[in-house]
């Protein structure tokens, strides 16, 4: 185990022979094959926030142009139940996208008595978060105990130990960029005053 | 090859390299791939941990740092998956189709030999069957398969009919999508 923890660092090799590749946030191929997905008009909103220079090389208004003429030199012979099927496709990529937009990230300090708190965090498979992994992250990162449990309405959340809820605001936004920033809302539960 | 995989049904046993086996492993890979002798270490750093994941269906995953950099099917020749050989474009052979095969391989099809001898397609090299192959486009930088040669490239040009190069491993193919974590 020791000699694998010596050799974990990367060797200090300055300059990378490897080529970067961007992939594309949304549907995770090079931006270039966006266009044969059903998510083109996703992917590009994302090219131009995302990589300006790359989204003005690819839908420059000449590429465009171009692109226009192929396109409807295609669409004649293409059936329309394919393109009926890809319209099917996309209006559901879409639904699935505002239901995200819609949904919620809810991160609730708990007091449990004068000193000592946990912090509950719900709403986060709703962007495909893999509860369980989420939770040991969680653990790890903070450092303390972090677990999935269901709650009274049936629905999984993690309930992690000790007041975490600002840096978990910070941590989840770094770790999943797809979580816009105004869907996670910070609660402060305090316990009725006796 | 992948269309049914599951990464996460599929794996069947995950473990670290012995050092020994690793250098077998890497020669094995360098006598398929010279041209990768000049980045090897940089794909396959000396003293990474080295994994083999063995899935159903006979298929090999060797990954490092929880990337899947090759796969094999048995104990066949290894094939780069498409996420290393962006990155390593010129390290393996290649073949470009044409504009019009893109959609057909990116849905699984195999590459027709026509796709690969009209007019956007290209074919540099010499290649005899059963090569493997990163498969290129017309008018695109990054490649969008991974393919393995029926027949030689001199076959493919001369019979320029059936399949010229089968569809291993592509864009958005259950391989790409999958990603190994510990
Ligand atoms: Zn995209």
């Amino acid at each position: 185990m020791s000699e694998q923890d010596i050799s974990t660092p990367i060797p200090a090799v300055s300059v990378s022979i490897a080529k970067q590749v961007i992939y594309c946030g949304v549907c995770s191929l090079p931006p270039e094959y966006c266009e044969y997905g059903a998510t083109l008009n996703k992917c590009k909103e994302w090219l131009r926030e995302k990589h300006s220079d790359l989204f003005d090389n690819l839908y420059s208004q000449t590429n465009l142009e171009s692109d226009m003429i192929n396109l409807s030199l295609e669409k004649k012979p293409a059936n329309d139940a394919e393109d009926k099927k890809k319209a099917k496709e996309a209006a559901k990529i879409e639904r699935e996208m505002q239901k995200k937009m819609a949904s919620k990230i809810t991160i609730t300090r708990i007091a449990r008595n004068k000193r000592k708190s946990v912090t509950n965090v719900c709403g986060l498979q709703n962007f495909d978060i893999d509860l369980k992994k989420a939770a040991k992250s969680f653990a790890s990162k903070f450092a303390c105990g972090s677990s999935v449990v269901k709650n009274n309405q049936g629905n999984d959340e993690i309930v992690i130990q000790g007041d975490v809820s600002d840096d978990l605001y910070d941590y989840i936004l770094e770790t999943w960029p797809d979580v816009p920033e105004d869907n996670i809302e910070l609660v402060e539960e305090k316990k009725s005053k006796k | 090859m992948f269309k049914k995989f599951n990464i996460k049904e599929d794996i069947a046993t995950r473990s670290l390299v012995k050092s020994s086996v690793q250098r077998n492993i890497r020669s094995k890979i360098l006598d398929q791939y010279n041209k990768l002798e000049t980045v090897i270490d940089e794909v396959l750093p000396k003293k990474s941990s080295l994994y083999l994941v063995k899935c159903h269906e006979h298929i090999n995953l060797l990954t490092v740092n929880n990337e899947i950099l090759f796969f094999q099917h048995f104990d066949g020749l290894y094939y780069p998956t498409l996420r290393l050989l962006h990155k390593y474009p010129d390290a393996f052979p290649k073949v470009q189709v044409d504009k019009g095969a893109i959609k057909k391989i990116l849905s699984g099809a195999n590459i027709m030999c026509p796709g690969l001898t009209s007019k956007g397609a290209r074919m540099n090299e010499d290649l005899p069957a059963n090569t493997i192959v990163g498969v290129f486009a017309e008018g695109k930088e990054h490649a969008l398969a991974i393919g393995l040669t029926k027949m030689s490239t001199e076959d493919i040009k001369n019979i320029n009919k059936d399949i010229g190069v089968e569809n291993i491993h592509y864009l958005n193919d259950p391989l790409w999508k999958s990603n190994i974590e510990t």
